[in-house]
């Protein structure tokens, strides 16, 4: 498959904290890739140079061979509308009601207008998270998980060739985060989107996902097939594994 | 800190603030237009001060008016009362007292809440959709206080004169139509369209700062309180300097 976004040799550090050391990954047209890796290891970070919002210390974000750093304000806005990214803290406009935010980027991305139609594809998101008939309720008035899924809901709106999950089902329960790791599936297959996601659901990801890139101290220290990273002898990736597993199936 | 590094602060602040400035500029005549927003903000900054404004500026005309007529009285002067007020109500006090209240109401809230909206990530989600903050949060909020700052001046101006006015005549008992003469023919337009030119640019001041100082906002709730705070001290300071600048000015050639 074709090389879709290219990371090279990416740092980014805040003052004195080094983030990330020189990450190198390229992700294919329409896999599932995970990113595991423990809290404060720089995952959202690098969604977030991936996006252009955080301009990394050195290394490249290429995204079609397009080096996103280079481009200008309407080239940069032209790539950013093939990505969605749904935030590890939702990041839903709190003064915008449910059917708003979804709309949100329906309106300003795609510039749709249509009343109808905007409505229908806000009642359609709703639906793929099974959160039908909120669409008049305030973020406020939601639960963090409810909040969580429509922000997920916003992100996949547009059908955007890419897709960033962060820490998509992490506060909801078993049964829901399965239901959006279905749904990333579902996308992945029935669309052919692209999906990058965060995750501390290790099972999950060995199930769903192309590829399983693991991150440690802001360096790759594993990745490739799921079954091949299973096997990886790097002290952390099986201190991961086994501790995820057990819980579920040593019993 | 030293003197080095606080001044290398300093200009790069300036710098960024130029910078912003130069982005709102541009943005203002950047497609596509989002009427909503600016009706939104006009609404309020506009309508939703006119209460404050009618309770300040009247108190401020009355006030007024209880000072000059007993400072005039000795020379049997108090009936340029009505002049007095209305010229410098025109000039100064309407403006600036207009601001200073929409400073402390729309300004701070302003810089709340683009910050608030800075540290939950609103403003990055906004950025991802390809919009840009400026864009959809400074530039109807910098237009909407353009526009409205001069009329609710102009709203003060009426009512600080009426207030200025039943003091005068209800309680001093001084001759209305002498005192309305009198004012109305000492009163230059000049006086009340500086006024409103005044108001116009320190509208512009106010919502430019207070935007950027939410968008700049450090995180967490104690970073937007702060950046709140820094807007309405920065923003109060810069009117006044500006009233002073512009009062000189107009001095020379509209008065
Ligand atoms: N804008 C920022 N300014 C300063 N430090 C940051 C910023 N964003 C993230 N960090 C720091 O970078 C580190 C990695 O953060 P993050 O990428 O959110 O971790 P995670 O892997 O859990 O998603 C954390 O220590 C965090 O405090
Ligand atoms: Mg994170």
């Amino acid at each position: 498959m074709s090389t879709l976004i290219e990371l090279q040799e990416l740092s980014k550090a805040f003052g004195d904290l080094h983030v990330l050391r020189g990450v190198d990954l390229s992700f294919a047209d329409r896999e599932v890739t995970s990113l595991i890796g423990q809290s404060g290891t720089g995952k959202s970070v690098l969604f977030k140079c991936m996006m252009g919002l955080i301009e990394p210390d050195q290394g490249r974000v290429l995204y079609e061979g397009k080096d996103l750093h280079e481009l200008d304000e309407d080239s940069l806005a032209e790539v950013r509308r093939s990505f969605g990214y749904a935030f590890q803290d939702d990041a839903l406009f709190d003064s915008m009601n449910v059917g708003e935010n979804i709309a949100f980027p329906l309106r300003e991305v795609l510039g749709m207008r249509k009343r109808r139609q905007l409505r229908e594809r806000v009642a359609e998101m709703l639906d793929w998270i099974e959160l039908p008939g909120i669409e008049k309720k305030l973020p406020s008035e939601l639960s963090g998980g409810m909040r969580k899924r429509v922000g997920i809901a916003r992100a996949l709106a547009i059908k955007p060739k890419v897709l960033l999950f962060d820490e998509p089902t992490s506060g909801l329960d078993p049964v829901l985060g399965q239901t959006i790791n279905d749904l990333v599936l579902r996308v992945n297959k029935e669309l052919g989107l692209t999906c990058i996601l965060i995750t501390h659901d290790i099972p999950a990801a060995f199930r769903i996902s192309d590829r399983v890139v693991f991150l440690h101290e802001g360096e790759v220290i594993a990745q490739g097939a799921p079954a091949k990273v299973m096997r990886s002898d790097h002290d952390m990736v099986r201190r991961f594994i086994e501790n995820s597993f057990s819980s579920t199936e040593g019993a | 800190m030293t003197v080095l590094a606080f001044s290398r602060d300093l200009f790069e602040r300036i710098g960024n603030f130029t910078i912003f400035l130069a982005q709102t500029v541009r943005f203002l005549f950047k497609r596509p237009v989002r009427p909503r927003l600016y009706f939104e903000q006009m609404e309020r900054i506009g309508v939703h001060s006119v209460p404050i404004i009618t309770l300040s500026s009247l108190a401020i005309g009355m006030i007024f008016a209880l000072q000059m007529v007993s400072l005039l009285q000795p020379f049997r002067a108090e009936i340029a009362t009505g002049s007095a007020v209305a010229i410098t109500m025109a000039r100064e006090f309407a403006p600036v007292i207009t601001t200073l209240m929409l400073i402390a109401k729309n300004g701070s809230a302003m810089a709340a809440e683009i910050g608030t909206m800075k540290v939950t990530e609103q403003i990055d989600a906004m950025e991802t959709m390809s919009v840009d903050p400026i864009h959809y949060l400074v530039v109807p909020r910098v237009v909407a206080s353009i526009i409205m700052f001069p009329m609710l001046t102009m709203l003060a101006n009426i009512v600080g004169v009426v207030g200025a006015y039943v003091i005068s005549v209800g309680v001093y008992d001084l001759e209305g139509a002498t005192y309305l003469s009198q004012m109305f023919r000492d009163l230059k337009p000049n006086d009340v369209i500086s006024g409103l030119i005044k108001a116009a640019v320190m509208g512009a001041i106010v919502s430019t700062i207070c935007t950027y100082h939410g968008l700049h906002s450090g995180s967490g709730a104690k970073g937007v309180g702060e950046s709140s705070t820094n807007a309405v001290v920065a923003s109060s300071v810069a009117i006044l300097i500006a009233d002073y600048v512009m009062a000189m000015i107009m001095m020379q050639v509209m008065y």
